[in-house]
């Protein structure tokens, strides 16, 4: 597309976002209590998010780059970033955000056939299907292929019984992608299955679990006797793995951005700036400096790696963007909180949510495959050491 | 502005150097000029000038190829892989840069020798142990139409081989770049016996005449001709230094996969692994800055600073760690001249001190991000 095209574009993008953003929906807002997350039973919490959500799917803009006939908008890399920018010119939230745009519609867009991406990508772009990811088990975690929870045919059906824990969200979402056993006989790896179940049914059954932040958005997941339909297998049986990988780099290059991007358009000066002599001591400072430095340079990765995305792919780098992005989020949050002093540590106090979005950050190099996890991925694949 | 992605044109130029780079100037290349005693290669000059490197950021009209500050940042990297020491920092991109803010004759002239490889220049700027473009004590005095300068400089990188000299001086009411020749009466060069077995040069100045004429761009107003220099040349400085660090780098993961202790290699151990697979991660994320300070130099130049000062910063970083860890993870080898990675270490201190430390271009960061 030509530099005049994509001028045009911006124009036609500025003009329809004027005219189609609610003025409620330009503040800004990324909080947890302001997302977006869709579902159905999902309650809007004003009219205006309501609107914004209908109006951008209506346009296919909740899922810019994915196609048309899947509810996206068929947008290239440097159409989706001008959109991107023309949002954030306006401050406007996103008007959805959830795991079915992160990670599933990925996966499906790359295993799944015709009738499963015609089925379910649609719905997550309209924000009417709220997806959680089923992959962890109490005794797999790094070492996911270790997963136990059986999937046996049943005529039509596979039967599903086990179970998940850290399944975040597991109590809000109508549907589950689950990493199921179908082959106790082969080799780990080959004897896992990537399902699609349906989790209103009496055999899924979920139990919230409390963070260390206060909220409780994650699950213990139970399956007893639970059920979903052959055709909802994603790739063949027993080759979930490959399925469940290629959704791992999505995931991992999400996380990596820290969301809604490491920046969101602030430096640390303008976060800490405000607190007058927080940076007055030279260690304070020095750490701020440095931290500043590669949280611009990583800025820049991100934007580097979603133009590779368009060319080569991102692959196993997903695993480099992923530690260290996670790893200088921490960061940035421990000097969010240093500047802070004492404000900082009364729940929703002057600081706002700083405290409990500090300690979340702390599950960013653990969810989505830990920080050693990922410096192995590296290491074994990418410098090609012996394993 | 462009992707962060090389261009087709940028992969060709760089697989082209490597070429050339890995037959004209391995590292042997830097040990055989050391163990003679020399600091540069006019030969190889030579050759880089017949290739158009010299006139990488010289004007089509006057003999250049023009291939602008990211092409330059790709030959800087090449370089750096093989620790090639020659004057192109300090001629093809500095001086180049300087002598295209200035449109006369004189300029056009002088740019058309750097194409042709006939000249090497030195900028002569820092008089004490950091680099402080804003601190001058060098003194240009009026006397009669022109002036006389006295002081002196210190770490004149390419200072020996020069012919000319970029000279920042104090006048009356600022600063002024003087381009002179190195030999004019007064001037006196000592050779610096660097670290790095590179050309630097300490110069002083006793009673210099200068005329206007030596003058480059305004009297008083040094820092419009001088700024855009310093920047493109620290911004291909960092590009030279993630060369660096990718050599070194480059080694050492050799070395993790063939050295064997305790029956197996040592790149099996996972303390190794993990600290290989972090310092891989920190050379992708300063790619990233370097590459982005070539666009920016290359489509806005008039707002680099913060790009140039991110890139040489997180140069600085990386390029460190990636000598210390090549060292320590060779073992005793690491450590005896015979082997090259001592020269890796070397080059990076001295480079990541030129055009300013990783603290000066942090500083410079964080005054344009309100820290
Ligand atoms: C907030 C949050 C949300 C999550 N959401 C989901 C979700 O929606 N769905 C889901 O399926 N899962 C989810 N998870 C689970 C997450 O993916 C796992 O916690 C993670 O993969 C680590 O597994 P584990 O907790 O069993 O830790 P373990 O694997 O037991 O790891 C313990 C420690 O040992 C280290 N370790 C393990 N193996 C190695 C090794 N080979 N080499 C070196 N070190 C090693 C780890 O790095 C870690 O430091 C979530 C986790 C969190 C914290």
């Amino acid at each position: 597309m030509s530099e005049q095209d994509l001028e045009t574009f911006r124009a036609e993008a500025r003009t329809w976002l004027e005219a189609n953003c609610p003025d409620e929906m330009r503040d800004g807002a990324s909080g947890d209590d302001n997302i977006c997350w869709g579902g159905r039973n999902w309650q809007f919490t004003s009219d205006a998010q309501k609107t914004w959500l209908d109006r951008m799917a209506a346009k296919g803009w909740t899922v810019p780059t994915w196609p048309v006939d899947y509810g996206g908008a068929g947008l290239s890399r440097a159409q989706d970033k001008i959109l991107t920018e023309e949002l954030r010119r306006i401050n406007a939230r996103l008007p959805l955000q959830s795991f079915g745009i992160w990670m599933l519609g990925p996966a499906l867009l790359h295993f799944g056939s015709h009738e499963q991406k015609l089925k379910y990508l649609p719905p997550i772009a309209r924000g009417e299907v709220r997806w959680c990811q089923g992959y962890s088990e109490p005794g797999a975690g790094s070492d996911l292929a270790s997963v136990q929870t059986r999937g046996e045919r049943d005529g039509e059906d596979y039967v599903i019984n086990g179970q998940k824990v850290w399944t975040s969200y597991a109590d809000k979402a109508d549907m589950i992608f689950a990493l199921v056993r179908t082959n106790k006989d082969a080799p780990k790896h080959l004897g896992i299955s990537f399902l699609l179940v349906d989790m209103d049914q009496p055999g899924v059954t979920t139990r919230p679990i409390r963070l260390i932040s206060g909220s409780s958005p994650f699950c213990e997941t139970f399956f007893d006797d639970a059920r979903t339909h052959v055709d909802n297998i994603v790739g063949t049986e027993d080759r979930g793995w490959d399925v469940a990988k290629y959704l791992l780099t999505h995931e991992r290059e999400m996380i990596s951005g820290g969301g809604d991007g490491l920046l969101a358009g602030r430096s640390l000066g303008q976060v800490l700036g405000d607190e007058g002599d927080a940076l007055s001591d030279a260690s304070t400072r020095a750490m701020a400096l440095e931290c500043e430095v590669d949280t611009l340079a990583m800025a820049l990765t991100l934007e580097r790696y979603k133009d590779k995305a368009k060319t080569t792919g991102v692959g196993d780098a997903s695993a480099m963007l992923k530690y260290y992005g996670t790893e200088l989020n921490k960061r940035r949050h421990e000097l969010m909180m240093l500047a802070g002093g004492s404000d900082a540590l009364e729940w929703d106090g002057a600081q706002g949510s700083l405290p409990a979005d500090w300690l979340r950050t702390k599950a960013n190099s653990i969810e989505g495959g830990t920080s050693e996890v990922m410096l192995s991925i590296i290491s074994r694949r990418i410098l090609e050491l012996p394993a | 502005m462009s992707t962060l992605l090389p261009t087709e044109d940028e992969v060709m130029l760089a697989d082209a150097a490597r070429g050339f780079l890995d037959e004209a100037a391995p590292v042997s290349h830097l040990r055989a000029m050391r163990d003679e005693g020399k600091t540069h290669d006019a030969a190889l000059w030579a050759e880089m000038a017949q290739m158009g490197w010299t006139g990488v950021l010289v004007p089509e009209e006057a003999g250049g190829s023009d291939m602008g500050h990211a092409a330059a940042g790709v030959l800087a990297t090449e370089m750096g892989k093989t620790l090639v020491s020659s004057p192109f920092l300090s001629t093809a991109v500095i001086a180049a840069t300087a002598l295209r803010q200035v449109t006369d004759d004189r300029a056009t002239e002088a740019l058309r020798k750097i194409a042709e490889g006939s000249v090497v220049y030195a900028l002569a700027v820092d008089e004490g142990p950091k680099h402080s473009p804003e601190t001058v004590d060098l003194a240009a005095t009026a006397d009669g139409n022109g002036f006389r300068l006295n002081g002196a400089k210190s770490f004149v990188c390419d200072g020996i081989a020069a012919d000319r000299l970029l000279v920042l001086a104090k006048t009356e009411a600022g600063t002024t770049l003087f381009d002179i020749p190195a030999d004019r009466a007064g001037i006196t060069r000592d050779a610096m016996a660097m670290v790095d077995s590179r050309d630097a040069a300490r110069v002083s100045f006793a009673d210099v005449e200068a005329t206007g004429d030596d003058v480059l761009g305004n009297v008083d107003d040094a820092m419009t001709v001088l700024r855009p220099a310093l920047e493109a040349g620290q911004a291909a400085l960092a590009a030279e230094m993630s060369g660096v660090a990718a050599g070194a780098f480059g080694m050492t993961v050799g070395y993790l996969k063939e050295r064997k202790q305790f029956g197996t290699e040592i790149g099996r151990f996972q303390a190794l692994q993990h600290r290989a697979a972090h310092l891989w991660s920190e050379t992708e994320v300063t790619a990233s800055a370097i590459l982005h300070a070539g666009r920016q130099l290359d489509e806005a130049p008039q707002e680099a600073t913060l790009a140039v000062s991110l890139a040489k910063a997180r140069a600085c970083k990386t390029v460190t760690l990636a000598v210390q860890e090549g060292v320590q993870m060779h073992g005793g080898i690491g450590m005896t001249d015979a082997y090259d990675m001592g020269f890796y270490m070397k080059r990076a201190r001295v480079a990541a001190e030129w055009l300013g430390d990783y603290g000066y271009h942090a500083e410079v960061v964080a005054r344009a991000r309100g820290l």
